[in-house]
């Protein structure tokens, strides 16, 4: 069971490194254990999700695509 | 979490036109995005960057540059002659081709791009012997640029996990 919700950060059409940048300011305005939903349609961010959480710590609970748009579900884990 | 030692980004930034003048603020930005410490040498024409006015008016050269133009989707076959770089004017037109394909992708501008590396407390060296050479004075350049020589950068770079020279 995912935690509801917290924000939603709108990614779409944005390139690196602003994705990331934006994911990390919207990680700190949310309570640690909230779960952001983060869109976008880089495909650069698929791996660079990858690699925020495995730098961050912070969960990436959920990834899918639809029509171009990936759809991530980041929980803020500290 | 693979390792609680926060991890260190150690630049240098050597260019100071409009193309080159993006790698290392995109590393350092996205670095400190992941909670990184990061830091940027500007040594040489990369100086520029930091400077209050010029940093406004990098430009990009198609001269020696056979990359640019880049092809049209529609005509790959047609190459412009490098020598057409040049003619009068030709600088201006690729340094606003280029900032057209970075707005039209939504990418900050290079000023805009300095003010994230000082939001996000990105420490910025000014080469001091640059300063020197080029007669820039502290006044000129941003304040958060810190004028230091490659002792200093050295010193923050030994403790670095990633550097890199652009």
């Amino acid at each position: 069971m995912i935690a509801a919700i917290a924000s939603t950060l709108d990614c779409r059409g944005l390139l690196c490194p602003l994705p990331i940048i934006r994911l990390s300011k919207a990680v700190k305005t949310v309570d640690v254990g909230a779960v952001i939903e983060m869109l976008a349609t880089d495909p650069g961010s698929v791996p660079d999700m990858e690699a925020f959480e495995h730098q961050t710590g912070h969960k990436i609970l959920e990834r899918s695509e639809a029509k171009g748009t990936f759809r991530f579900l980041v929980q803020r884990t500290k | 979490m693979t390792n609680e030692r926060t991890k260190r980004l150690a630049l240098v930034a050597s260019k100071g036109t409009l193309d080159q003048a993006y790698p290392p603020l995109i590393l350092a930005t996205t670095a400190a995005a992941m909670g990184w410490e990061a830091g940027i040498f500007f040594t040489f024409y990369g100086l520029n960057l930091l400077h209050r006015e010029r940093r406004r008016h990098l430009q990009v050269s198609p001269i020696g540059n056979p990359a640019m133009p880049p092809p049209l989707h529609a005509l790959p076959m047609l190459k412009v002659p490098n020598f057409l770089g040049t003619l009068p004017g030709m600088t201006a037109m690729a340094t606003t081709m280029m900032k057209g394909w970075m707005s039209k992708a939504k990418m900050p501008s290079v000023e805009e791009m300095l003010d994230m590396c000082v939001e996000a407390d990105v420490r910025l060296f000014a080469c001091a012997t640059t300063m020197g050479v080029m007669g820039i004075r502290q006044e000129e350049l941003i304040p958060q640029a810190q004028c230091a020589g490659a002792t200093t950068f050295l010193d923050y770079a030994a403790g670095a996990d990633v550097s890199l020279f652009v």
